[in-house]
């Protein structure tokens, strides 16, 4: 069975529905993406993920458990883990004391030190700047720590919300290369991403969501090839 | 497809329109001409400009630069309710109605700001006919604020309709729609063009907008990068790159194993 599993979901927002009957799961250790354009439903099936946002139908297994009704924080302690878009940091707050509200989760508070080391040694722009305010750091620094943060809580899944946005290519290569080293050191990811070439490029497998539903699935180095996501994305 | 006149009369000119918000160059240089009659889409990824360049032609934030030309009249920097009264009428994409009043009530407040001079008993007949074209008679006595999304939706589309204008400009009628509803606004956007109307039509949902529309625009961070048939721009590189991303930012990536 694999590690995360998403069977016939259906979510949305007071009468509107959003999610219709959506399908996926997360192998153990594989970067998973899901890409879809704009209004698709991809950050809504990310919130229903975490329990952000409630299912109206459907079930989510982790780790061979039925989680679905289960509220985000519970989600967070077992180590479902989500870095959110547009970063959401504690901005008045250093760099480090944002990665200590990183480890607030029962399972990671006892090993912060642990973690810190291991954050700090993949992003070592955070340690030379540990206490600096989040709020003065740059884009692509901010994003550095956003990752950070989630790793600190001990992610047994680790998940994004629209990594690249908004910043250079420069940076947007240096975070998708610690992407491929968390991935190298065996953490499940799910990556949801706008820019679609870069995250077939890195991931494992991949699902295409389109207005709610999931159109195309496959190894990504398949759906890479496939000029339906070209389709999906552009409507012919 | 409906056959279109190739070289009709221009309804709406844009000439090198360009709008900055602080440091953000939200339009640059946009230039095209609509054609009387024609459904021309405006696509682009989120951020592109697609509703500021709403915004600038009817009025709500004026350009800086360049020229509006609606009917044969330069409209820049008009204000929005002088725009309506030439015969320009729009939609929005977070719907407003205005709750505490009818259905009717609100269609009929949109008939009395169109190009032509209504009493109000005019337009409770307009704003009939409008609310029984988009299939809302049933409704009229109801309080705008008990529809659902759907019939918001199409309050938003008869409340504009009701202005009677020569150009209608639609954001996002399709947006939180279920399939079958998106179906049926499809055929009312069509049915609307058959009256005569000429559209300019924001959408997300792609399908539907290559479907509906005769020539397509696509901005992407403020800037024009296409324009063409629906086939011509799905296929064109640079759009598919504005949608998918930079092909060669990934094979960097992949090369750097």
């Amino acid at each position: 069975m694999a590690f995360l599993e998403m069977t016939d979901l259906s979510s949305g927002y007071g009468e509107l529905q959003i999610l219709w009957g959506v399908s996926l799961a997360l192998e153990r250790g594989q970067l998973t993406a899901l890409v879809g354009s704009n209004g698709a439903g991809k950050t809504t099936l990310l919130r229903t993920i975490m329990g952000l946002t409630r299912p109206w139908h459907g079930r989510i297994t982790f780790d061979d458990r039925d989680v679905t009704r289960l509220a985000a924080h519970a989600k967070a302690d077992r180590g479902l883990i989500l870095v959110p878009e547009g970063r959401q940091l504690f901005t008045s707050m250093s760099v480090y004391e944002n990665l200590e509200m990183g480890a607030f989760t029962r399972r990671a508070v006892n090993s912060l030190k642990r973690n810190l080391e291991r954050v700090y040694d993949l992003f070592p722009r955070l340690k030379e700047r540990s206490s600096q305010k989040a709020g003065t750091l740059s884009g692509g620094e901010q994003q550095m720590l956003a990752v950070a943060r989630g790793l600190m809580a001990e992610p047994q899944i680790l998940m994004f919300d629209e990594l690249s946005l908004g910043l250079a290519p420069v940076l947007v290569m240096s975070l998708f290369q610690v992407l491929r080293r968390l991935k190298s050191e065996g953490l499940t990811m799910l990556l949801v991403e706008q820019n679609v070439q870069l995250a077939l490029a890195v991931s494992d497998y991949a699902y295409v969501l389109s207005e709610g539903r999931i159109g195309i699935q496959g190894k990504a180095a398949a759906v890479r090839q496939m000029d339906q996501v070209r389709q999906a994305y552009l409507g012919m | 497809m409906t056959a279109q006149p190739a070289q009709g009369e221009i309804i709406l000119s844009i000439q090198k329109i360009s709008k900055r918000f602080g440091g953000l160059q939200a339009l640059c240089d946009v230039t095209f001409d609509l054609p009387k009659g024609q459904i021309l889409g405006l696509i682009g990824p989120n951020g592109a400009g697609k509703t500021t360049l709403f915004n600038a032609v009817n009025g709500v934030y004026p350009p800086e630069e360049g020229r509006i030309i609606f009917r044969n009249t330069d409209i820049t920097g008009w204000q929005p309710y002088s725009v309506a009264r030439l015969g320009l009428a729009r939609t929005h994409q977070v719907v407003r109605p205005l709750n505490e009043l009818t259905v009717l009530e609100n269609v009929m407040a949109g008939a009395c700001f169109g190009h032509e001079q209504r009493s109000l008993g005019q337009a409770r007949g307009i704003a009939g006919e409008v609310l029984a074209f988009v299939e809302l008679a049933a409704r009229h006595d109801a309080p705008a604020g008990s529809l659902n999304v759907a019939q918001k939706k199409r309050l938003e589309l008869a409340r504009a309709l009701a202005a009677r204008p020569y150009l209608l400009l639609l954001d996002e009628v399709l947006a939180g729609l279920n399939p079958k509803e998106i179906d049926e606004m499809i055929q009312v956007v069509r049915q609307i063009r058959e009256q005569g109307i000429t559209i300019l039509i924001i959408e997300h949902v792609m399908h539907a907008l290559m479907t509906v529309s005769d020539r397509v625009i696509v901005l992407d961070y403020g800037e024009q990068i296409a324009e063409g048939t629906p086939a011509e721009v799905a296929n064109n590189p640079r759009v598919i790159e504005a949608y998918l991303g930079d092909p060669a930012l990934a094979e960097r990536m992949m090369e750097s194993d």
